[in-house]
């Protein structure tokens, strides 16, 4: 038996959800006396496969090649799932990125594994395999006994903390058993935001709400994010106006997110944008209505006017950033 | 096999020529508790207390139910909804039947995961030859975000996910799609499976007419297929209550900084 974890990597680089993801992978390889096989799929250099092995990676299996350069959820399923074959595998892990939310469902059902996903928990083996998810958009938790022997838990970013646990790096190729016919989506054309910190990744974010008044004011939002090296967002009606890009607007129907810090500014905190916003760890609300409903959700708040309290608060953090 | 055959160089032969756009599509639709539901659970916390809530169809279902729409008429063809519940979802189906779909099935049964949903909808779809089938990019209340990507496998059919954009044009769908931390544009040949992000299009508000033909439209009920049990939703939790807001005067609002440092040292 042993545990499978997805390694996810864009450009050839894996990204923080990724070491959670093995992270997670070897704590419960060590819980449940098994090892951790990773599987990575992409041209990954081997210097930066064997970043997996510093989380517990007991063996890397490397899938590389001009075909998987692309996602392909149907391909990269199969890739995953032939692994799981050859490895014996019985749980795996996959982080509930976009591309990892397109490939674990499909993992699930070649393997006919039940599916859990939005995990935040360790599983609780002490009676069948319970996790905890996240539902009603963070509204409530669900604990999900998952049945079957072959399991596939999708676990929430940002969720569970880097475990250092280094092993020699011991790296495989493998195939995959993938052929032309697995590749059924032809990619045209790939557009990421660079230089900027993509809001789902983001330790500490800043939000401006209608608040804010207009675009031109966003300066100070941006001004606080880059010496925090915080990445910005904003609520619905501020993307609707298009003040803001539509990939920063947050909440039920936005993104959602769970940073370590979430500063909220001119943002009421309508249960619909509190749903994309309340697992951070630490909320701040600045609002100059002290009935604000944000203020219930929120861990500090300043009741007052942003273009006053901003300032004093970039003159203070550029202070500490030195 | 023969008749598959038949099917596909008919069709291969003739796309160019009959009807080449014509389009037969599947909307998934759920039904979900409207956006603003106080979320409480009843039976020692085994149960989602629906006491006084509003049922809907979730929204991004709605927006895929309208891009199907959108897309027949421009080309010609229909758009058929299936939904996984009981009689209490049917005010949602015909809402659905209301904004333009052609006919509507209701498999008979509770949704108790998403792997069973998929289990019945590929049961039922698998025969009829759908062009597209669409869902939304997950419920809004389990959330999942699975139901795409699990009946794509099971109808042996590709599967996108989070599409802002789909286009169809000589058996082939152009689309767009949220990546993490950007967009994809991609193409893939049908049948296809995809699920509906917001900004795929805006939601249709049905008018008189349309809910006076939902009255005569099909709504097809149909017992389930036997189901595997692959997971169980044992109980229910709610988040643990905010400590209470600590208030920092707007005067010395550079204290935050301070706090957020040394005290909840998260910067
Ligand atoms: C189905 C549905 C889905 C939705 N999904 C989302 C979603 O995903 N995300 C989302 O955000 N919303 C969503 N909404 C909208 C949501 O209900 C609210 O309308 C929206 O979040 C309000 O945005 P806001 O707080 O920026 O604006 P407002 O509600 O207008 O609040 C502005 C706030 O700024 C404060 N303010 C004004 N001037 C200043 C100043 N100078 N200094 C400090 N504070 C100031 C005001 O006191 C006020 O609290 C959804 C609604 C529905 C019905
Ligand atoms: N009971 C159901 N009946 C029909 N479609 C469903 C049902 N549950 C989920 N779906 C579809 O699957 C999508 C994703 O749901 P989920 O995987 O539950 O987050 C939804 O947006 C619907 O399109």
């Amino acid at each position: 038996m042993s545990i499978l974890v997805f390694a996810e990597s864009i450009d050839g680089v894996f990204k923080k959800s990724t070491f959670e993801a093995v992270s997670y992978g070897s704590e419960v390889a060590k819980k449940t006396s098994s090892t951790c096989v990773v599987v990575s799929i992409g041209n990954v250099d081997d210097s930066k496969l064997a970043e997996l092995a510093n989380y517990g990676a007991d063996k890397i299996v490397s899938i590389k090649g001009d075909k998987v350069s692309n996602f392909s959820a149907q391909a990269y399923a199969k890739a995953i799932a032939t692994v799981a074959s050859a490895e014996g595998s019985n749980i795996i892990v996959i982080s509930n990125t976009y591309s990892g939310k397109s490939v674990s469902p499909r993992v699930a059902a070649k393997l006919k594994a039940g599916i859990a996903s939005g995990v935040i928990s360790y599983p609780d083996t002490s009676s069948g395999f319970k996790v905890r998810r996240s539902v009603f958009s963070g509204k409530a938790f669900a604990d999900v006994d998952v049945k079957t022997v072959t399991k596939v838990i999708a676990i929430t970013p940002n969720t569970f903390d880097l475990v250092t646990n280094s092993k020699p790096a011991n790296i495989v190729a493998a195939d995959g058993g993938l052929s032309d016919a697995d590749f059924v989506t032809q990619t045209i054309e790939v557009s990421r935001v660079t230089g900027k910190i993509p809001l789902t990744e983001a330790e500490i974010v800043i939000s401006g709400g209608r608040g804010m008044k207009g675009p031109e004011n966003w300066g100070m939002i941006e001004e606080l994010a880059t010496i925090l090296g915080a990445a910005t967002a904003c609520s619905k009606p501020v993307s609707d106006m298009d003040w803001r890009p539509h990939s920063e607007h947050v909440g039920q129907t936005g993104i959602t997110i769970k940073p370590n810090l979430y500063i909220a500014v001119g943002i009421s905190g309508a249960i619909q944008h509190l749903a994309g916003v309340s697992s951070s760890k630490v909320i701040v609300a600045i609002n100059k209505d002290p009935e604000a409903p944000f203020f219930k959700a929120a861990d500090y708040g300043i009741v007052g006017d942003a273009f006053e309290v901003l300032p004093k608060i970039i003159e203070a953090a550029k202070k500490l950033k030195g | 096999e023969f008749a598959i055959f038949l099917k596909t160089k008919f069709s291969y032969f003739c796309l160019p020529f009959i009807e080449a756009e014509s389009m037969k599509i599947l909307v998934c639709v759920s039904n979900v508790p409207d956006t603003t539901t106080k979320v409480t659970f009843t039976d020692n916390n085994t149960k989602f207390n629906t006491a006084g809530v509003q049922f809907i169809i979730n929204p991004y279902d709605e927006l895929a139910l309208t891009r199907a729409l959108e897309i027949t008429e421009k080309q010609g063809g229909t758009v058929s909804t299936v939904t996984v519940g009981l009689a209490d979802t049917d005010a949602s189906i015909r809402k659905a039947l209301a904004i333009g779909a052609t006919d509507a099935t209701r498999i008979n049964a509770e949704p108790t995961s998403a792997y069973f949903v998929a289990e019945q909808i590929a049961a039922y779809a698998k025969d009829q030859a759908f062009d597209l089938i669409l869902t939304g990019r997950e419920s809004i209340d389990y959330n999942g975000g699975q139901v795409a990507g699990l009946l794509g496998e099971m109808l042996g059919m590709p599967s996108v996910n989070v599409i802002t954009k789909i286009d169809i044009e000589n058996g082939v769908a152009t689309m767009e799609r949220d990546i993490d931390g950007g967009k994809e544009k991609l193409s893939c040949k049908l049948p296809l499976v995809a699920s509906a992000q917001k900004d795929l299009t805006e939601p249709r508000i049905p008018n008189m007419r349309g809910i006076m033909a939902a009255r005569t439209k099909p709504l097809n009920v149909i017992e389930p297929v036997a189901g595997e049990l692959t997971s169980a939703t044992i109980g229910f939790d709610l988040p643990a209550a905010k400590g209470g807001v600590k208030l920092i005067p707007a005067e010395q609002a550079e204290q935050l900084i301070d706090l957020l440092h040394n005290e909840a040292k998260i910067i």
